[in-house]
């Protein structure tokens, strides 16, 4: 199978003109085969971009793209379990579980699995494969040995795999809202504070040291990972697909980096140098593919 | 339409050690929750946990008072290590605990299909927040009994038990965690060390006190400054949702996620029990035996007392708690979120 690059769900709360122009450009201008839409984060956002669904599905499609539809990646209150049955009850839509809220519903219907899914090992493959599922991207906390284990074990069972590969990382979810709390509020009066910061609100050490950024309920890295290096390994290893997590930077020139590399057109090193000019303030990480403190960033050595 | 009377609710018990499971079980415990000495449990620290001679004491000397053992094999196994937790689940089956409390799908899915007498318990590791994920569970691995996330009203909580068809277990005393549980992977970006597959959260080899000349105490994890304390204040156990950060807007130090604080639920104990839970569970394998002795006895007294239909005298806890400074979480208000 020829390597899918793939374009997740955007994981902020963009004005709902940007939202729309960012797909509208995917579907224009970007290398990728799969595109992710929904909201994942939190359901107060949903509103904004429900309307904006089928007109932006429609159009992806037309430019040939196949869209999967996201669904929240934390289920708790009445409208957040609304926008999930109402979800995974479209029809002639392939939707993507971030949940197991989701699999209540999905269970015995094609769908696929999203990366908040806990996917850690061929056990756990095995039985959402036998649930109904044809695709998994797994957790971006895996190793490359356990990589390499479910990929082989997704080859058995007849379903495509997906890692994500470049995009701050999401590494926690909370029922409190941390964009909120910042500015004094809670979740319920939050007034959408969380649109000021289109790719996470960046949160320091006492020592000004960059650590996390904070996105509505969920915290995510700071690093931006990219796994440009580790490619050619996981091609190796039978992983169909590969995700670009959005942010508000060129996301058509990361995609068609991406695809020069997968296409063996371009090496990992300069795609690389490539990537750091779009957004240099953003330091690359890729350590917990290597097992190591997710923010290190482990360069290879130049091959001869 | 069920009625909000008050039944008689399990007293669920930390045992850390053998030690800790025989002062629970003395204290007053109904039931006691422990795992083996591996990353199959969610408190792999050194020092903690059951060889598997120990467990079959521990279950012994509980079973002889009446007392329950729950097995936790509550991480996620890593791919290719599985092994590890099906030898968990057979000794504990073998054995004879009174159920296991799994959260992983595979591992969940293996205890079902090997031993489906088994009684299973959905760990709060499986961040099972609303009915349908319950119901999911309940229906593919026989779940009896789901540990809520500690992120739902007592309301909330009352109109999930009208809603699923197993028991709840809801956390009452100890730690509160600011991240949906299972779901965190805050130490391992940090640390190297995975919460879900080894079990660890904020690992003491990575925790680092630094004291500078005036005696100022900062804490690290790993090569992250989680807070700083002046000479004088008590410096916080490191966990990096209970640590102080500057952002752009916010160039004072606060708490982004939440201040070092334990969770104590004893004034809303009646409510609780009104609204349909089970089993009532301390949290703190981690902690020492006096601590087991102390929070197991008190909170024996106060549900007696309540069950009796008297007015408990409440007993102060709060020297036991994190930074001595206890609240009720999202249990009492959504305002918390």
């Amino acid at each position: 199978m020829i390597p899918q690059l793939t374009m997740g769900p955007i994981q902020y709360h963009w004005p709902a003109p940007q939202w729309k122009d960012f797909y509208m450009r995917i579907a224009d201008e970007a290398p990728v085969d799969v595109v992710y839409i929904g909201e994942v984060i939190c359901s107060k956002r949903a509103p904004f971009y429900e309307p904006l669904y089928e007109e932006v599905a429609d159009y992806l499609k037309k430019a040939g793209k196949k869209v999967i539809f996201s669904t929240l990646a934390e289920v708790m209150i009445k409208h957040d379990r609304k926008m999930v049955s109402g979800m995974t009850a479209l029809e002639d839509v392939l939707v993507e579980a971030n949940d197991t809220s989701a699999l209540y519903y999905l269970s015995g219907k094609p769908h696929t699995i999203g990366p908040f899914m806990n996917v850690y090992n061929e056990e756990t493959l095995t039985f959402l494969t036998l649930n109904g599922a044809e695709h998994a991207c797994f957790p971006t906390e895996l190793p490359e040995a356990s990589l390499s284990v479910l990929s082989r074990r997704a080859n058995h069972l007849g379903i495509t795999t997906e890692v994500q590969v470049y995009g701050r990382i999401p590494l926690a979810l909370s029922a409190r809202c941390y964009h909120a709390r910042a500015h004094g509020r809670v979740k319920d009066n939050c007034q959408f504070v969380c649109e000021n910061d289109a790719d996470g609100m960046e949160l320091k050490t006492l020592k000004g040291q960059p650590f996390l950024s904070v996105n509505g309920i969920a915290t995510m890295s700071h690093t931006c990972l990219n796994l440009a290096q580790e490619i050619e390994t996981l091609t190796g290893m039978g992983i169909t697909h590969y995700r670009l997590s959005p942010h508000s930077h060129d996301m058509v020139k990361v995609s068609k980096l991406f695809r020069d590399l997968l296409s063996n057109k371009a090496d990992p090193a300069s795609v690389t140098e490539e990537l750091k000019k779009i957004r240099p303030d953003i330091p690359f990480s890729n350590g917990f593919f290597h097992r190591t403190r997710g923010y290190e960033w482990l360069q290879q050595r130049e091959s001869a | 339409m069920k009625q909000p009377s008050m039944q008689r609710p399990e007293l669920v018990c930390p045992a850390g050690t053998p030690a800790a499971l025989r002062t629970a079980v003395d204290a007053g415990a109904d039931a006691v929750y422990c795992g083996f000495q591996n990353a199959t449990n969610a408190r792999n620290f050194p020092g903690l946990n059951f060889t598997p001679e120990e467990m079959k004491q521990g279950l012994a000397y509980a079973h002889e008072r009446g007392a329950k053992v729950l097995l936790a094999a509550n991480t996620f196994p890593p791919a290719g290590k599985f092994d590890l937790w099906k030898q968990a689940i057979d000794m504990a089956h073998g054995f004879g605990v009174d159920a296991i409390i799994v959260a992983d799908i595979g591992v969940a899915d293996y205890a079902h299909r090997t031993y489906p007498d088994q009684r299973l318990h959905l760990s709060v590791q499986a961040g099972a927040s609303s009915p349908e994920a319950i119901k999911f569970y309940c229906r593919s691995f026989d779940i009896k009994r789901v540990v809520l996330p500690r992120i739902l009203t007592v309301q909330e909580i009352k109109a999930v038990h009208n809603e699923i068809p197993c028991e709840i277990e809801a956390f009452i005393f100890g730690n509160i965690g600011m991240m949906a549980e299972g779901r965190c992977s805050l130490t391992n970006y940090a640390t190297g060390i995975s919460t879900n597959m080894d079990g660890v959260c904020s690992p003491a080899g990575d925790v680092h006190y630094d004291e500078d000349k005036d005696r100022n105490l900062t804490t690290r994890l790993g090569e992250f400054t989680i807070d700083c304390f002046s000479c004088g204040e008590k410096a916080g156990y490191p966990t990096i949702c209970k640590g102080r950060y500057v952002t752009k807007d916010h160039k004072e130090p606060y708490y982004a996620f939440e201040e070092p604080i334990s969770l104590n639920l004893t004034a809303l104990l009646p409510e609780l029990m009104k609204a349909g839970v089970t089993a009532l569970k301390i949290e703190g394998r981690q902690r020492s035996k006096a601590y087991v002795e102390a929070v197991v006895s008190s909170f024996r007294e106060t549900i007696d007392a309540y069950m009796n239909g008297e007015e408990p005298e409440l007993n102060d806890l709060l020297a036991l708690t994190e930074g001595n400074k206890q609240t009720e979480g999202a249990f009492k208000s959504k305002r918390w979120r």
